[in-house]
Parts: C-alpha cells; sequence; structure tokens
C-alpha cells in the first residue's frame, strides 16, 4: 500500500495528559517520503506539527506507531535526522562560525576540521563575513540562514523544517525560499517542511500533506504537478493557483467542521 | 521658587535647542559642509565630565575639612570624632611602626579566600540542579532557609568549631556567599530555554554535552552578578570573625581599640576597612570584565 521510502511514519498516535485528561494530539498520522523529496506538511495551528517533529526527530516517545528510516526503527533515537526547530536557537554566547559547528562538536570532531568543512559552505551560501560576529548581530533572514547550515552541516540525509522562515517579511521570504531550493538541489538531502503558508508549500514541494486540526491527522496527500527547476513566475501560473484554490478549500473544509 | 523653575525650565529648552540644532547640523552638514558648528557633543561631555570631577573634589574637602575645623573649634569632641589629622597620624604610625600591614593582609585574606570558595561550590552546588528535578526540589526550601538565616550569628559556634585562627574567618566568609551564589546560578539554570536543550538533544547531545555547551554558558551571567554582591558579605563575614575572636585582622584592631578607648585608633580601623572594601569591589568588577569577556568564549 505504502511506496517504499526513506521516511515511512506508520499510524502514529500520541496521546498526553492535561489536567487528567487525555488529549490527543496526534490520529493514526502515516506519511510515506521517498528519498531526496521535498515534502510539507500544511495545517492550521495545534494540529500536531511540531510534536510529529518531536517524534521523528527522536526527542518524545509516540504513544503508538512506527517511525521507519532506512529500513529500521528510529524510535527514541536523537540525532539520527537533522531537525531545524522553530526559532533558530542560535546560542548567543558563540560567534556564527562556532554555532553552526556545534552538531560536528557535538559529535567530537575535531574544531578545526570542523571549521574546515563549514566556512566553504558559509561562502557558498550567503554567510561569508559574518562568520566571526554573534547571532544578534544579524538580521533574522541570515539568523535562519546560519541554523540552517548548521543543520545542513550536521550532515544527515533527512532534514525537519519547523517553519523556518514563519518569522520572516515576504520579501525575505522569498529570497530565503529560492535559497532553501538551492541548498536542496546541491545536497540531495530529503526534507520534511512545516509551514503555515499555502504558497510556500506548493513552490517548495513535490508533495503536501494537508494535516486536520486537533487531533492532528492527514486529510489528504497531494502531488504538485509543477516541473523543477521552479522559478518566482511559476507562482503566478494556472496549475500553482488551482492548487491553491485546492488547498484552501481543503482547509477551510477543516476549520468549518469544528 | 518660580525663578529657580523658570532658570530650570529655560535650561531645559536651551538643551533641547541644542539638540534639534545638532540634528540640523548633521543634516545640513550633507548640503553644506561649511556649516558652523551649534552643539559640540563632545566638547558639552568634556565639560560635564570636568565638572563632575571638581564637584567630588569640592564635597570630598568641605566635608574632611569642615571636620577638621569643627573638631579644632571645639564644636565636636575631639574624644569621640577624633579628626582627619590625627587620623591620618595614627594611621601613619600603625603602617610604620605597628602591625597595621599585617592585619590588612590578615583580613583581606580570609575575605578573598571564602569569597573565591564561597562563589566556585557555590556555584557549583547551584548549577548542580540542573542534573534532577526532585533532586532540586527537596534543596530548595532548605537553599531558602540556609539563605534566611542570619549566619554572623553561628559566628561563636565557628570560633569554637574552628579556633580562633585563620580558618574560622574564611569559613564565616564562605558560609556568608555560599548560599547566594548557589540561589543565583540556581536562577540561571531555571531559565535556561528549554529549546535551546531541544536543540542540543536534536544534535544527538548528551546530557553532559547539554550542560556544559548550554546550562553553564547561560547560567555565568546570574553567577557573575553574584560576585559585587559576595565581596561585601565575605568582608562582613571575615570582620566579624575577627570581632569574635582573634589575634590579627583589622576587625580585631577595632575591637581592640574600642576596648582600650582608643578612638583614634578605631576610626583608623574603619577607614582603613573602607579603603579595603573598595580596592576589593573594583578587583570585583575587573574580574566580572575578564570572566564575561574569557569565559563566553570558551564553551
Amino acid at each position: 500500500m505504502h511506496e517504499k521510502g526513506k521516511v515511512e511514519v506508520t499510524d502514529v498516535c500520541k496521546t498526553y495528559q492535561k489536567n487528567d485528561q487525555n488529549v490527543v494530539s496526534l490520529s493514526h498520522v502515516s506519511l510515506s517520503i521517498k528519498e531526496r523529496q521535498f515534502v510539507s506538511i500544511i495545517g492550521p495551528s495545534g494540529c500536531g506539527k511540531s510534536t510529529l517533529f518531536n517524534i521523528i526527530a527522536g526527542l518524545l516517545l509516540p504513544t503508538s506507531g512506527n517511525v521507519i528510516a532506512d529500513g529500521h526503527s528510529i524510535i527514541g533515537r536523537a540525532g539520527y535526522v537533522g531537525y531545524m526547530l522553530q526559532k533558530d536557537m542560535l546560542l548567543p554566547w558563540r560567534t556564527i562560525e562556532d554555532n553552526i559547528i556545534l552538531g560536528l562538536e557535538i559529535r567530537d570532531v575535531p574544531k578545526k576540521e570542523a571549521l574546515a568543512r563549514a566556512l566553504p559552505l558559509m561562502e557558498r551560501y550567503g554567510l561569508k563575513g559574518f562568520e566571526k560576529h554573534h547571532p544578534d548581530e544579524l538580521s533574522g533572514g541570515m539568523r535562519q540562514r546560519a541554523a540552517l547550515l548548521r543543520t545542513l552541516l550536521y550532515d544527515r540525509d533527512i532534514m525537519l523544517l519547523d517553519e523556518p522562515f514563519g518569522a520572516l517579511d515576504a520579501q525575505t521570504r522569498l529570497s530565503m525560499q529560492n535559497w532553501l531550493l538551492q541548498i536542496w538541489h546541491d545536497f540531495g538531502k530529503t526534507v520534511l517542511f512545516v509551514t503555515h503558508d499555502i504558497d510556500e508549500a506548493i513552490y517548495l514541494s513535490d508533495d503536501i500533506y494537508v494535516f486536520s486540526p486537533r487531533p492532528g491527522s492527514v486529510r489528504s496527500k497531494i502531488t504538485v504537478p509543477i516541473k523543477r527547476p521552479r522559478t518566482t513566475e511559476d507562482m503566478t501560473s494556472p496549475p500553482f493557483m488551482e492548487l491553491k484554490h485546492d488547498l484552501l478549500k481543503l482547509l477551510n473544509a477543516g476549520q468549518a467542521t469544528d | 521658587m518660580t525663578s529657580a523653575g523658570e532658570k530650570l525650565h529655560l535650561q531645559k529648552t536651551s538643551s533641547d535647542d541644542g539638540k534639534t540644532g545638532r540634528v540640523q547640523t548633521e543634516t545640513a552638514s550633507v548640503r553644506l559642509p561649511g556649516h558652523r558648528i551649534l552643539y559640540d557633543e563632545k566638547a558639552e561631555q568634556k565639560k560635564r565630565r570636568l565638572q563632575v570631577r571638581l564637584g567630588r573634589l569640592i564635597v570630598g574637602v568641605v566635608l574632611f575639612g569642615g571636620w577638621e575645623i569643627l573638631v579644632r573649634v571645639g564644636v565636636l569632641d575631639s574624644y569621640y570624632w577624633s579628626c582627619p589629622s590625627a587620623i591620618l597620624k595614627t594611621t601613619w604610625i600603625q603602617l610604620t611602626t605597628g602591625s597595621l600591614w599585617n592585619d590588612i593582609l590578615y583580613t583581606s585574606g580570609s575575605t578573598i579566600l571564602g569569597f573565591l570558595t564561597g562563589t566556585f561550590f557555590g556555584a557549583l552546588l547551584g548549577l548542580s540542579f540542573w542534573w534532577s528535578k526532585s533532586y532540586a526540589g527537596i534543596s530548595e526550601p532548605y537553599l531558602i532557609i540556609l539563605n534566611a538565616l542570619p549566619k554572623l550569628a553561628l559566628g561563636p559556634v565557628l570560633v569554637i568549631l574552628f579556633g580562633i585562627g585563620f580558618s574560622s574567618k574564611v569559613i564565616l566568609a564562605f558560609l556568608m556567599t555560599v548560599i547566594t551564589t548557589a540561589l543565583y546560578a540556581y536562577s540561571g539554570v531555571k531559565s535556561v530555554d528549554p529549546a535551546m536543550e531541544t536543540l542540543l538533544y536534536s544534535l544527538g547531545a548528551k546530557r553532559y554535552q547539554v550542560f556544559n555547551k548550554v546550562v553553564v554558558p547561560w547560567s555565568l551571567p546570574w553567577i557573575i552578578s553574584s560576585l559585587r554582591v559576595n565581596i561585601a558579605l565575605a568582608l562582613a563575614g571575615a570582620i566579624v570573625g575577627e570581632f569574635i575572636a582573634s589575634s590579627h585582622g583589622v576587625g580585631r584592631m577595632v575591637i581592640y581599640a574600642g576596648t582600650i578607648l582608643d578612638i583614634n585608633l578605631v576610626w583608623v580601623g574603619v577607614f582603613v576597612l573602607s579603603i579595603l572594601s573598595m580596592v576589593m569591589y573594583c578587583g570585583v568588577v575587573l574580574l566580572e570584565k575578564w570572566l564575561s569577556k574569557h569565559l563566553t568564549n570558551i564553551h
């Protein structure tokens, strides 16, 4: 039934206790993501997207279900996938380069070697000249770049990005989206992306999972028919608009039933 | 009253004018390079700094000069109040022929030792609460009780336990600082952003790595801010220790001078302790600067 994929989330449920009441956060969620795909999850706030990411990242145990990557379960295995949190979470007392090599440092890669790997990346992806700066000296977009490079340098085949551009203004957001597509193209990672923004989901993804609100579950899976490489012009093309229309309807239907 | 108020008002508006004048020159300087400077901020600052320095000097001279004169003309009784010239003379005698240098060394030695050990172990204790919520929960009320306890009242017990020598003073200074530092460090630990810990775990970090790379550097500013309070507390501890029973130290000198009614010498003690306190405070400010510059870069 499911395609054989790099990441296979099967029938994951998550229930937690709040004031002696069972709250169902995720209900029978199944995703299947092929190698090197860009897959987005879109849904209203409180649909358990972050909970799902924490489960895939191995930081949270599901109540039931399984997460399989590369043929084995990664439940409770922190550090198996690269995970970029909503906030950039750069450590304010570290310079940008020291922030970016944090993942390597934790794996005991010598600092010299880590920097030798980080510096070309920083140069290539728009952080040249900011190596010795501290995070508070950078703009929001630059900080997100640094946070993403940190995840990238951690060097996992699978990357989870939780609303990385949510706090950016529209213009910065667009340039960051192109920047992200460039990186995804260059490195061939499997990306699982959470967003609130329909345009962003369509522009970036191969597949889009639409989630329903609490308890979070998959309402439908949509494949984006637009060819790659995509340009900003695609955002106003008929297939794009059609898909946007469908997605809006799906999301609104969710709100109407509540 | 009204004239003073008006004057103040006038001054205020004139300084406002000065500010807008500065803004104008800034914009004007783009268009007219040779524009006359209406408000020179640097010169104003220099002037103000000079005024402050001069003012401070005048206040000092008036205070000490007034004291001297009031004693000389007999308004203040020299028996109780001594006078600056007599205090200076006694200080000189104590420094050259007495044991004042030794006393200063003794008091500052016990203060600094108590301060360093108290701050260090207090910080360790406070940071250790990160490792276990139940351990922290059990310890917290006791920490608060210990903090509220007037530790100086324990002085006599400590002197009995540890003798009248150097160690009882160090321990009193230690006790004065250890709990406050622990509380400061603990509030630092409690304020660590959980998302930052999540990030570290998502990068596969072990608990000790989260502790080293996030918890310690995050809490450092809290620990550093306890230093200024601690040095004063440590000095108070050391002095009270000497008051209770000691054969050396500035505190002992003051008590001794009091019992033989040598008021000049009491005043010498008071001044020496104030200067000691100021010097150590400045030392701590320098230490703070050094720590925040170097320690945060290590992690």
